[in-house]
């Protein structure tokens, strides 16, 4: 089937089997390969984007779903040169090392502090239960968000 | 001091330098392995034995291949018939008889018997995921199933899995003094025992395992794309042992890989068939794992039954412990697994402590399980798991304050070289300085007051203690090749200086989420005093860099950094003869320092890069030496590492509900010298965070027929961010003395510590009912209701 949606600003058509996931169209359709597959349970939060403006695990929607979406990614939110500041929030307090969670939780994280109000550390790791690390142990992912809650 | 050498140094050894790898993972840009596409490529996708253990009778692949799309189908029986090697095990084990341990066969996908559930005995290959799943649907195997042997404890007198390996052993191996050890329990004071499981886990780093294989015909050559800790060592075995292709014919490339901890080591069957397929086909072929598989088909870790007895004399001594563990290895000797149950597990039983008289008997079994082999820690967790919970148990017994019963029996500073009774010789430590300062942090003293303020909320606290050593960057090579390991286990390092002073840096140690890009050009950027942002880091790659033993042990740093300095030692000294030339002087006039070739007793000096540029441009040479500036080395570690710290946890057990609240955790830990705090503090978050994982959530349950019961992340609990606390780290220092960096390395402290804390913690919460690892609700109510 013939699926139209925009992606970080640009109108997109890819054309896929009806079961094909949003995050498979991202990954192989588009080549966004920075949205990840952690899991086939929708549990690890690796493949989370936003969807008209919330966090949505992107292994949850299948192509019919997909139809006239708004989505951004992990690419969409900022460059090299000019980081958005939650990405800038995570490499000032190491909030990663392998990197594989990394982006779904950038924008988990984008999510949590635009949509919730004074947010505390408690509120932050509520806020993140959706997505795994194995890596870091959330503790600097907590800080660097809260650091971004911090600046306002 | 010039600005060029302050930035030097706030880029050096010791400085928080921010990750140089972030940037293209905070952008999306990260190339792990199923980043990577080939036009032409095919997918790969797995038939996995539904049973724990049966003899294949038939595999028809007439239905599969008939399906739109399918490419090819192999059996592993075509894969044995074409002459491909079995996996082997990198560690002969012999057992306290002297006799070598028995291997079971292991062709890398099953053949004639399946022994373990999600086993592949079959590829299947399609031009599409979708067609190659369906394809894979409709292979038809009959099976016969076999009795099952899954439970460890009880493996040795279950039924025989293997011909010609009695009792499912593979082997009863020993070590220490027996005799001794039973004299000082004769005379010993007091006698505390302890029964222990050490809970199978299963790794799941967030990267499923995925291989990208690809053959060029024109060429004959192999190169694999595969998430590996150690792609050379991928390669040696792909070539001398499993037959693939020669090693000069065979490229190992592990890019980005998203986490390990132990289990991206290892040669598995999926990357082996893949690539030995692509060669059939001449056709790149794909794979990435489902989390799923990663469940049911990843080494998985621990697993032991322990029963210990720690000897105490009358002042509190410790004189004697006797350990007896049945370690599960699973269906198969995966590529590490012999070594973790034994000489990483029993040479640590002295942990931090001047018992005299060790001795601790491992008997290794098969099952039908998934293999079993290193997970973070490796050994060393279970060890500190059993060491630190019994000394726990004898201060409770003894009426004795753990700490002060720790601190009493502790190996004392000047105490250093000090010979263990399980075969380590300890180079330096100062364990009191951690204990000292862990009580501290976590301000021992009002810990009642704590304790007291839970009670009014119907909460019971409690508080535990970890006092524990590792042996890190596994050594030296003579030493561990005796003791039965196949390869060496040195490090590789290559600086190569551009001629316009630029600096390439080559590693055999791979970083899957350590930070080596950014840490070891600190190093070097120190060493040579060449600026941080001029040095560039590269590894995982078998066409860029000689040889490497890959990153697991807590080794990279230890070993991969001290090759790297040996390197550097090179390029001084040879830099020292360039610039004696350049000076007009004698070599032995030369110093170097700060990136700066000085003349003694004089203004003149000139810098490495200029240097580097007549070395590549000798046009006035010294007759007698080689243009250019590039240098490697080989490092083989005189002694193990022996990373040691103090880790105490303060847990709540809420009595209504039975759930456990790790609400306070303090490490401090002596990694000797910190290369970047940001990045040890990380490891160690992590490294505890798993811990926490094993002691309070994390538990890999097989059924009685082998059936894996915990396969997705709905039914294994992973730790997420509310079920953790922030973490108080912390370091002391005691610098290694034999590496020329004197570091110690921090990969697993935190994962090797914390379970005995934890559950120390637990213990002590519940009025020190014993319950098992993970101390899920249930076991916490059920304890508190006395059942
Ligand atoms: S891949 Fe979507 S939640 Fe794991
Ligand atoms: S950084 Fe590796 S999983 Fe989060």
């Amino acid at each position: 089937m013939k699926v139209s949606l925009t992606v970080n600003g640009r109108a997109e058509e890819v054309d896929v089997p009806t079961n094909t996931l949003l995050v498979d169209i991202l990954r192989t359709n588009l080549g966004l390969t920075g949205t990840h597959v952690g899991c086939d349970t929708s549990q690890c939060g690796a493949c989370t984007v936003h969807v008209n403006g919330g966090a949505v695990k992107s292994c949850t929607i299948l192509a019919p779903q997909a139809e006239g979406l708004e989505v951004t990614t992990i690419e969409g939110i900022g460059t090299m040169d000019q980081l958005h500041p939650m990405q800038e929030a995570f490499r000032e307090c190491h909030a990663l090392q392998c990197g594989f969670c990394t982006p779904g939780m950038i924008m988990q994280a984008i999510d949590l502090v635009e949509n919730h109000k004074d947010l505390d550390n408690c509120g932050i790791r509520e806020g993140l239960e959706g997505n795994i690390c194995r890596c870091t142990g959330y503790h600097n992912i907590v800080r660097a968000i809260q650091s971004v809650v911090d600046q306002g | 001091m010039s600005e060029t050498d302050q930035t030097t140094q706030a880029q050096g050894i010791g400085a928080p330098v921010r990750r140089r790898e972030d940037l293209r993972f905070i952008t999306g840009q990260g190339q792990y392995t199923d980043d990577m596409n080939r036009a032409d490529q095919l997918y790969a996708v797995f038939c996995r034995s539904p049973y724990a253990r049966a003899e294949i009778l038939s595999i028809d692949t007439a239905e599969a291949m008939a399906v739109e799309g399918a490419v090819g189908v192999f059996t592993g029986q075509q894969m044995v018939d074409d002459g491909v090697g079995d996996l082997p095990c990198g560690w002969l084990v012999k057992g306290k008889d002297g006799s070598d341990m028995k291997s079971s066969p292991h062709p890398p996908m099953a053949a004639r018997y399946v022994n373990y559930v999600g086993e592949p005995y079959a590829v299947v290959v399609g031009t599409s995921l979708a067609a190659a799943k369906r394809a894979a649907e409709s292979v038809v195997a009959d099976f016969k199933e076999l009795n099952a042997v899954v439970d460890v404890a009880t493996a040795a007198h279950s039924e025989q899995i293997y011909d010609g390996i009695e009792n499912n052993l593979a082997y009863e191996w020993a070590l220490g003094d027996e005799d001794a050890t039973r004299m000082a329990f004769a005379k010993a004071a007091h006698v505390t025992t302890i029964e222990l499981v050490n809970n199978r886990l299963i790794p799941n780093a967030m990267e499923p395992r995925a291989c990208l294989g690809c053959f060029d015909a024109a060429s004959g050559e192999y190169t694999l794309y595969t998430t590996s800790q150690n792609p050379h060592l991928e390669r040696l075995v792909l070539s001398a042992f499993v037959q693939i292709a020669p090693e000069h014919k065979l490229r190992v490339v592990a890019p980005d890989v998203g986490g390990g901890f132990g289990s991206k080591i290892f040669v598995y069957a999926e990357e082996t068939a893949v690539i030995w397929a692509a060669g059939k086909l001449a056709q790149p072929i794909k794979w990435v794992a489902e989390r799923g598989e990663s469940f049911l088909a990843d080494a998985h870790g621990r697993d032991h039954v322990t029963r210990a007895e720690l000897a105490v004399d009358d002042t509190g001594r410790f004189t004697g412990l006797k350990v007896v563990t049945t370690a599960n290895l699973g269906a198969y000797l995966s590529t590490f697994g012999s070594a973790v149950p034994t000489y990483l597990y029993g040479t640590l039983l002295a942990g931090q402590y001047k018992t005299p008289n060790i001795y601790v008997e491992v008997q290794g079994v098969y099952t039908n399980t998934c293999p079993v082999d290193a997970y973070r820690g490796a050994g060393r967790p279970e060890a500190t798991y059993v060491l630190e919970r019994i000394i726990e148990q004898a201060a409770r017994e003894l009426g004795k304050d753990p700490a002060d019963l720790r601190r009493m029996n502790m190996i004392q500073p000047e105490d250093f070289p000090y010979a263990t009774p399980v075969a380590l010789t300890y180079d330096v430590g100062n364990y009191e300085a951690s204990l000292d300062k862990a009580l501290e942090l976590i301000d021992y003293n009002s810990f009642e007051s704590r304790q007291a303020a839970a009670a009014e909320n119907n909460k019971r606290r409690g508080i535990g203690f970890a006092c524990y050593i590792e042996a890190c960057g596994l050594a030296p090579s003579k030493l561990a090749t005796e003791l039965g390991a196949g390869v060496g286990l040195y490090e590789s390092g290559e600086i190569r200086i551009n001629p316009t002073g630029s600096v390439s840096v080559f590693t055999g140690s791979h970083s899957h989420g350590q930070g080596h890009e950014t840490t070891f050009a600190q190093v070097v950027a120190s060493q040579l005093g060449i600026p941080y942002e001029d040095i560039e880091v590269i590894h995982g790659d078998t066409g860029r860099m000689d040889f490497g033993l890959g990153t697991y042990g807590s080794r990279s740093l230890a070993v991969g950094g001290s090759a790297l300095v040996a390197a550097g030692n090179k390029i001084i000294s040879k830099g020292k003869k360039i610039a004696a030339h350049m000076m007009q002087a004698d070599e032995a006039q030369i110093d170097f320092k700060d990136g700066n070739f000085i003349l003694q007793d004089s203004n003149q000096s000139v810098s490495i890069q200029e240097v580097a540029f007549a070395a590549y441009v000798p046009a006035d040479y010294p007759e007698e030496l080689e243009p250019g500036l590039s240098e490697k080395a080989f490092y083989d570690p005189k002694n193990f590492t022996f990373p040691a710290g103090t880790h105490i946890a303060e847990v709540e057990v809420d009595i209504d509900t039975g759930v456990t609240t790790l609400v306070k955790f303090v490490a401090v830990d002596d990694f000797g010298h910190i290369i970047n705090p940001l990045v040890v503090d990380g490891q160690v978050h992590g490294g505890v965070a798993q811990g926490a994982g094993q002691a309070m959530m994390e538990h890999g349950i097989y059924d009685e027929y082998g059936q894996l019961q915990t396969g997705s992340l709905m039914d294994y609990c992973m730790p997420r961010a509310d079920d953790l606390p922030d973490f108080d780290v912390d370091t002391t220092v005691t610098p290694c003395t034999h590496n020329p960096l004197g570091v110690k390395g921090c990969g697993e402290a935190g994962a090797i510590g914390s379970p005995a804390a934890i559950m120390n913690a637990v213990t002590h919460a519940l009025g020190n009912k014993d319950i098992s690892m993970p101390a899920t609700p249930e076991k916490v109510w059920r304890a508190i209701r006395g059942e």
